[in-house]
């Protein structure tokens, strides 16, 4: 009964275009941050760092870069996995060449450097659409990989081919290495998810925005009505690269702390990313957090329940989850293409007319 | 702003040439689609192109829009000849157009449809776009403000939220004209805004675009089949028939000329 926009008015084009429009939904928005900035900090333990808060925010990232590119601007890619990758060797690279910047310059930098290697791979979708352009970006996913493993200087030579975060500070506290507290690493993760949301939020309401779901809807009236294709498409590749650079520096360096390319940045990542943004919600902020938590929960709470609760083996319940996952994504593309995001806004929009459906 | 000079402009002139076509001839393999054709637009007038089915006129448009660049002949947009250029150079140098289907973007609302039409004025660096600081948010709410003009002038107010994959066809016809408004063109063309429309969305479309040539002043070439909406809108009318010209003039003059009605009502060959 509360939740209304009734008596709500909006006196400015300003006002009408904020991001929530709806003050039960600006107030929601104020608490969960509150929650997350102002509690969550000070309870937090290794367990829901490790295994569900640090993941989700990482992938959260991912999945809004993913979406920027294929929810936003209509280019499928396949080359997820490849990138983050990009992103955690340039960050690698950066933390073990000049030790005394601080990390958080390195981790943008490595955002930034995989903003380049995106535009590079983003080429041919100037010339080729839809599945050929998945492929192109599938080659892009196998090239990296391969190139990461087989030139050493990008893991600097070690003997096993692994590469391992050394030990970074912010503000005395360690954010990388062995000896990270679970709210450091939590807060790292939590303020530059929120900040990239934030700044993606900015980029898809504005022009720019609107040029790259121009080109997704109908590229040809697109360019009629004076969208340069090339600087659209670069432009959702670069930045979608840069979000996916800057989620893959953190996946290595805070979270995993060591990793080996093909095993921690395979196709099994893209993959993964692409079901989130799937699931979430393509072309959607808050689908993007919606479909991370729901992959990142899912074997969790399917590990809790199935292994945990009635006992059964562990493999059992890792080719369970497959299974489930798998059918949810054919359920999601048949019954709903733009997944849980638009199942929250019906919701919404069912409970706005409550109890009065007129 | 200059929308609001031109709202008050209201009075009706006929300028000198804004495009001039000469002897454009368009090829597609063998097949000639326009041969050697020249006419020209003045500003402020409402040109139409007519002609039977195949007559080469949506490809005329085409040329001009810049889809499809002629073998030979001059395209002269305001005294200089265009080189060849891509659609989205055509549509910077003030040329908007609507499609014969409608070619608008249909998981967007009607607004954000419209404001797309207003992206090249909209020149807010990428920064001060990701941080929503300082001059994007101001274009935003500029921009915002010249489209909620156009969006009460062609009455599609209550419909500005709703995405444009839920709208019936009469409406979509109407975006897109927005759409192309919104961009202030100078010069507009409208490829068969009234096909597929009853007599009564015909009749609106046809006030629309007459209330636009009038008080905005803007310059419009249409392709229309309805004989009577071109005959009761148009200025001067071009009627080509298989890739030629064969008339050119006012619709008083069209309609008497020999070679127009054999074309639309066949010749008894003997």
């Amino acid at each position: 009964m509360i939740y209304r926009e009734a008596g709500d008015f909006k006196t400015s084009y300003r006002a009408d275009g904020q991001t929530f429009p709806i003050r039960l939904d600006r107030w929601g928005y104020y608490a969960v941050l509150a929650v997350a900035f102002g509690i969550i900090p000070f309870v937090i333990n290794d367990y829901w760092a490790n295994a569900v808060l640090v993941p989700f925010l990482i992938y959260a990232i991912a999945a809004l870069g993913l979406n920027i590119l294929t929810g936003y601007a209509g280019q499928v890619s396949l080359g997820t996995g490849g990138f983050m990758a990009v992103g955690a060797y340039a960050v690698y690279k950066l933390m073990t060449s000049f030790p005394d910047v601080s990390i958080l310059i390195h981790i943008l930098l490595a955002g930034g450097i995989t903003a380049g290697v995106g535009v590079l791979f983003g080429l041919p979708s100037l010339r080729i659409k839809g599945f050929y352009l998945a492929v192109a970006t599938l080659a892009a996913q196998f090239f990296l990989v391969w190139l990461f493993n087989k030139v050493p200087w990008f893991y600097n030579y070690s003997a096993s081919g692994q590469i391992t975060a050394p030990t970074r500070e912010v503000l005395g506290f360690a954010v990388t290495g062995p000896a990270t507290s679970a709210p450091a690493k939590y807060l790292v993760c939590l303020v530059l998810a929120f900040l990239l949301a934030w700044v993606a939020r900015n980029l898809t309401r504005g022009s720019i925005g609107r040029k790259w779901m121009a080109i997704r809807d109908m590229d040809i009236a697109a360019e009629i009505i004076g969208v340069d294709p090339l600087r659209a498409k670069l432009s959702a590749f670069a930045v979608s690269s840069f979000f996916i650079g800057i989620a893959g520096a953190l996946l290595f360096a805070v979270y995993l702390g060591a990793a080996e390319v093909g095993e921690a940045f395979g196709i099994n990542k893209s993959f993964l990313v692409l079901f989130m943004i799937i699931i979430g919600g393509l072309g959607s902020i808050f689908g993007s957090f919606a479909g991370a938590a729901f992959m990142v929960l899912l074997p969790v709470l399917l590990k809790n329940v199935l292994v945990g609760n009635l006992g059964w083996p562990t493999d059992l319940a890792a080719h369970i989850e497959l299974m489930i996952v798998g059918a949810l994504i054919v359920t999601f593309l048949i019954v709903e293409p733009h997944g849980l995001a638009r199942l929250w806004r019906l919701t919404k929009e069912k409970l706005r007319l409550w109890p009065f459906p007129h | 702003m200059m929308m609001q000079d031109n709202l008050t402009a209201g009075t009706r002139q006929i300028g000198p040439v804004v495009m001039e076509l000469r002897n454009i001839t368009l090829r597609f393999g063998g097949v000639v689609a326009i041969k050697d054709i020249s006419f020209d637009i003045r500003q402020g007038e409402i040109r139409a192109i007519i002609g039977p089915n195949g007559a080469g006129k949506s490809s005329m448009l085409n040329v001009i829009s810049g889809f499809y660049r002629p073998q030979e002949g001059e395209v002269i947009f305001r005294g200089v000849p265009r080189g060849p250029m891509k659609p989205f150079q055509v549509a910077r140098l003030g040329i908007a157009r609507t499609f014969q289907n409608i070619a608008l973007f249909e998981g967007m609302t009607v607004l954000d449809n419209i404001m797309t039409g207003r992206l090249n004025r909209m020149k807010a660096g990428f920064l001060s776009q990701a941080l929503w600081w300082g001059r994007a948010e101001r274009e935003e709410t500029e921009n915002r403000a010249a489209v909620e003009r156009i969006i009460d002038f062609l009455e599609i107010q209550n419909i500005r939220k709703t995405p444009v994959g839920r709208l019936p066809y009469g409406l979509k016809k109407r975006v897109e004209l927005a759409r192309a408004l919104a961009a202030e063109p100078q010069l507009l063309l409208l490829d068969e805004p009234m096909a597929g429309m009853n007599v009564e969305e015909k009749e609106d479309m046809s006030r629309f675009i007459l209330d636009v040539n009038d008080e905005f002043g803007t310059t419009i070439c249409l392709i229309e089949h309805d004989m009577g909406v071109v005959m009761d809108l148009s200025d001067r009318v071009v009627v080509m028939d298989y890739g030629r010209k064969i008339g050119d003039g006012t619709p008083a003059e069209v309609r008497g000329n020999q070679a127009v009605i054999d074309a639309y009502l066949g010749v008894a060959h003997d």
